[in-house]
């Protein structure tokens, strides 16, 4: 995974969404929210500069970052999975799909492949359960997925990449 | 408004606590997360360990004491078969994923964990389960053993409330939470000052200094090497403690004697170079004061004490902009090996590679402090061992020392001489009120009219005093507790207070409080007997101004020249780095 990309236009971003809430402690989690759409994840570099900008200790800002799981400061890939475990999708086999897309990414869950492209996370519940079992890859939503499907599906975004 | 607590009715405050209420009667309910500083506004009370519930009529739950407000006509029992049973559960709760290592642990007889497991009368943990395993972080000063962590969160409290550091935060969720570092360093690579009040507050052995009474021991026992040690004004009010003394007894001479009876070869005091720092330090706020009012515009006031470790860290780490401000004179744990492994081992004839200089301190900073590069000749330091007050009674209890029954005894000559300017370096106000007694003569060539400034005195934990050179007003800035360290510098900053002269203490109180010292856990009381106890020892002293102690002239006239000479600059100043 390249680790160049927390630029100083990545900064400038950080910087306006913290000015934007007017630099108030009180906004952190909103702040956070909005700065892990940036990357896709919260770098250190990132949560140093919330602190800086906020005027708190840092090491609040990672005890947030840390409680929360809908924070990440793994790097998400290009194309991040989201396979639904909520009851519906995982009644219906969502498991063995994800056991799928470990098995064909060689990567495991929370991880990102090392060309950068996918990774890999659960989710509960994304409220299409008439669709089960759905797995969201970046904004698309697959529905009445089965196992044998992940690889062709995986093909198209690696073909794109060519 | 009156409430009724196992009883016993009662007249309460509005806003007091069931917790505060059961005080005032003599009842005490057992709290682990539970810190009030009455004096200094901090209330830790996170209702986190649950172990101060006490039955409220009426109510359907148990409340917990610290977080529940009296209301009007409010029955309580404190120790009901229901009370004690949850107490009891909630206890066995946290000592099922707590090492059970009671025997071996830094904390064993000092911990309030073990201590309210005992009064609750504890025979068998019914839970077991996983335990929490982290990694033990060692640091110079600090030692974090997160295993024995039971979340009161006061060490949180402690660092960024009290300290303004904020090195420590909750971190994690679930069973992994835990309070931790940015990123979970390891607290040396973090922005920790090493002021040491998260270890004063811990409830358990999860904070600990790190001790180093083996390589003492080892020093003692080498035959080769000259052992001497200096002992900090603050240790002599409070090692009493350790030994069943009361909160600020001053006992000086039994600890000169145990010292002794350890085998140092000789007893000094860092008394002595608190005065020589009052010399180097007094002469350089001189120096800054007359330039400024020759006008002088690039001259750096006010001048910042630098006695303080922590608080130089915190500059170095917070402020490095303001360095220039930091006076350079080295503190007086340094200034005390620095003359012991020059003057001193050149009159003796002693090499300093086979001198051991052994300090006793308040604080665990001073640790980290003599292990600064700066503070080495040719890879030896000038300082090469500090102990706490903690480490000290411990040492004594290994040397089947009876301490309560030793005779007393004085220090040795000439680097244990000290006056009642030195003593007070042990307070907050008392380095500045000491430097103004020299200064003021120094500045004006006469005598003090009066030795005491009461003005520069107690316990508020920002103060601004304006003391007359004759004419002249000097304004001098006073803050004990990091927090409030940097409520003065933002009036630095804004350059509306024009000081001269600004003391920094990290600790609240001063070094009396300090992270080595027997444990205050929050006690204020404690604290300020301390205080009192050193006004005490100072008022007995026949010399009182530093600049009058005979073996510091001696020192000048057969060493060093004058205050803030080449040699002395070398000698006893130093620098700053931006961190």
């Amino acid at each position: 995974m390249k680790k160049d990309n927390c630029t100083e236009e990545v900064y400038q971003k950080v910087r306006t969404i913290c000015a934007n809430h007017h630099n108030d402690s009180g906004e952190l989690i909103t702040i956070l929210h909005q700065c892990q759409d940036i990357l896709g994840y919260l770098p250190r570099e990132i949560q140093e500069i919330v602190a800086e900008q906020l005027n708190i200790p840092v090491a609040r800002v990672y005890g947030v970052v840390t409680f929360y799981s809908y924070f990440t400061m793994e790097p998400k890939g290009k194309y991040p999975i989201s396979v639904c475990m909520g009851t519906a999708c995982y009644v219906r086999g969502s498991e063995r799909i994800l056991e799928e897309f470990q098995r064909q990414l060689g990567i495991k869950v929370g991880e990102t492949t090392e060309d950068g492209l996918f990774s890999l996370n659960c989710l509960r519940c994304v409220g299409a359960c008439g669709l089960a079992p759905v797995v969201t890859i970046g904004s698309k939503v697959y529905g009445r997925l089965t196992a044998d499907k992940v690889r062709d599906i995986l093909s198209d975004y690696y073909l794109k990449e060519k | 408004m009156k409430v009724t607590i196992d009883n016993r009715e009662i007249e309460v405050k509005d806003g007091s606590t069931i917790l505060d209420a059961a005080e005032s009667i003599g009842i005490k309910i057992p709290t682990l997360c539970h810190m009030h500083m009455h004096d200094l506004n901090y209330d830790n009370k996170p209702g986190a360990c649950r172990i101060c519930v006490v039955e409220v009529e009426g109510r359907r739950n148990l409340a917990p004491a610290c977080k529940t407000d009296c209301t009007p006509g409010m029955v309580i029992h404190t120790h009901t078969p229901r009370v004690l049973n949850a107490r009891r559960t909630v206890m066995e709760l946290i000592l099922s994923n707590h090492p059970n290592e009671c025997l071996t642990c830094s904390k064993n007889g000092y911990c309030d964990l073990q201590s309210i497991a005992h009064d609750l009368g504890i025979r068998k943990i019914s839970y077991a389960g996983e335990m929490s395993h982290f990694k033990l972080d060692a640091s110079p000063a600090i030692v974090r053993n997160m295993d024995k962590c039971i979340a009161c969160r006061r060490c949180e409290e402690a660092c960024n409330e009290i300290q303004h550091v904020g090195a420590l935060s909750a971190i994690n969720r679930g069973f992994n939470a835990v309070v931790g570092t940015a990123f979970n360093k390891d607290i040396s690579g973090s922005n920790c000052t090493y002021c040491g009040q998260c270890v004063a507050i811990c409830p358990t052995g999860a904070l600990s200094e790190n001790s180093h009474i083996d390589d003492v021991l080892d020093a003692l026992a080498d035959p080769k090497k000259t052992v001497i040690v200096q002992t900090a004004p603050a240790v002599r009010v409070a090692l009493g403690q350790d030994f069943g003394f009361k909160p600020g007894s001053n006992v000086t001479g039994k600890m000169v004697t145990a010292l002794r009876q350890l085998g140092f070869d000789k007893v000094f005091d860092t008394d002595f170079s608190a005065d020589l720092t009052i010399m180097e330090e007094g002469t350089e706020l001189l120096g800054r004061i007359k330039a400024a009012m020759s006008g002088d515009k690039d001259v750096k006031l006010p001048l910042m004490t630098s006695c303080c470790p922590a608080w130089v860290n915190y500059m170095e780490q917070h402020h490095s902009d303001l360095l220039p401000h930091l006076s350079t004179a080295r503190s007086p744990q340094q200034m005390f090996g620095s003359i012991a492994k020059s003057y001193w081992a050149e009159k003796m004839g002693i090499d300093r590679r086979d001198l051991v200089v052994v300090s006793v301190m308040p604080c665990v900073a001073k640790k980290y402090e003599c292990k600064r590069p700066e503070f080495y000749v040719n890879g030896d330091p000038d300082v090469n061992i500090s102990i706490t007050t903690r480490e000290l009674a411990r040492l004594i209890r290994y040397a089947n020392i009876d301490f309560p029954a030793l005779a007393e005894s004085e220090f040795d000559h000439p680097l244990g001489e000290s006056t009642g300017a030195s003593v007070i370096f042990g307070t907050t106000g008392g380095v500045i009120e000491a430097a103004v007694r020299t200064a003021y003569e120094l500045f004006t060539g006469e005598a003090l009219p009066r030795i005491n400034f009461e003005e520069l005195r107690g316990f508020n934990g920002v103060r601004i005093a304006t003391i007359y050179f004759h004419e002249t007003p000097i304004r001098i800035g006073i803050a004990h507790g990091l927090a409030n360290a940097q409520k003065l510098i933002e009036m630095v900053r804004k350059g509306d207070c024009n000081l001269h002269a600004i003391e920094v203490m990290s600790c609240p109180g001063g070094c009396i409080g300090g992270g080595g010292q027997p444990y205050h856990r929050g006690n204020i009381e404690v604290v300020k007997s301390r205080q009192e106890a050193i006004y005490a020892a100072d008022r007995e002293k026949t010399i009182r101004k530093s600049h009058e102690n005979p073996d510091i002239i001696k020192l000048y006239d057969e060493y060093l020249g004058k205050p803030c000479s080449e040699k002395a600059e070398h000698l006893l100043h130093t620098h700053y780095y931006k961190k």
